[in-house]
């Protein structure tokens, strides 16, 4: 892979897919990882009881997964130097088993004087958005 | 107990330094599955011009998380963490976080809005390297907003 460059770029490119496979493994090493211990990301009983279906994955993690796409495009993390998301919808996480995000990018916003592009996110599961306005704004 | 609205404006003193691990960046890098050798591997990270391995995007959410506990943890403020969702979150990255950075953390709560229901929370945090003078350089903005439901949602 070589580093996009700015001048290369158009509104409506596509920079790729990615598909996430999450499963309660995994969210335990977020836990971890993040240090977000709230039991909805790994107990079953207290998800339920607090009113979810079941155990879902931390939302950061979800965006911090849908953004390593962008990362790996722009061949560089520190280019990222803007990144927000609204969390839409939860992403349940069965046991046994696994759900799959996918993770779809596609230039929104072109800013010459910055010499930064907006890559917009579509990040879904099953078919709906998990995350909406996921953006990312990465200087080239 | 409800939000207590009365912590919307507050700033919260700077947290004590987090030291930014080269160990933690890479365990965190990997289990979001952000495997660039530049998180990863040093030799890598300085062939791309930065002191040591760079951090993901949303790293910075394990050092604003603690500084955001001040005020969740607070029983006087009546967030009710098993009512809570996440909503947005916005990082602004003034530059990347590296492994040796030391980082102090300011917390805001820049508003509380109660709508239907719900008390949105919005806290900002304002993350800050520490320089061998004892001085400060901007390193991160992390915005978040957390949904409470109300007792009878």
């Amino acid at each position: 892979m070589t580093r996009p460059t700015f001048d290369s770029l158009a509104v409506g490119d596509e920079i790729g897919t990615r598909e996430v496979v999450v499963d309660r493994a995994r969210l335990v090493r977020y836990a971890g990882a993040s240090g977000d211990f709230n039991p909805i990301h790994w107990n079953e009983r207290f998800a339920t009881e607090v009113g979810l279906p079941g155990v879902i994955a931390h939302g950061m993690f979800t965006m911090g997964a849908a953004v390593a796409l962008v990362v790996d495009w722009a061949e560089d993390p520190g280019a990222v130097v803007d990144y927000q998301t609204r969390f839409s919808r939860p992403v349940p996480v069965p046991d046994p088993g696994s759900s799959t995000v996918v993770v779809a990018g596609t230039i929104g916003a072109l800013d010459a004087e910055a010499r930064t592009a907006r890559v917009d996110l579509a990040v879904t599961y099953e078919g709906a958005r998990v995350l909406m306005k996921s953006q990312a704004v990465v200087r080239l | 107990m409800p939000i207590n609205t009365e912590y919307a404006g507050r700033e919260y003193p700077a947290t004590a330094p987090y030291a930014v691990g080269r160990e933690k960046l890479r365990e965190f890098a990997e289990v979001v599955g952000s495997t660039h050798p530049v998180h990863l591997d040093p030799e890598a990270a300085r062939g791309s011009g930065y002191p040591d391995v760079v951090a993901p995007p949303t790293f910075a959410v394990v050092i604003a998380q603690r500084a955001e506990a001040q005020l969740v943890e607070d029983e006087a403020a009546g967030i009710d963490f098993t009512r809570v969702v996440h909503a947005d979150e916005r990082f602004t990255h003034h530059r990347p976080i590296v492994a040796g950075d030391q980082i102090v953390t300011v917390l805001h709560v820049d508003s509380i809005v109660e709508r239907r229901g719900l008390s949105m929370v919005t806290t900002r945090c304002e993350l800050a390297g520490l320089l061998p003078d004892g001085s400060t350089e901007p390193v991160a903005t992390v915005v978040s907003t957390l949904a409470v439901r109300g007792e009878d949602a």
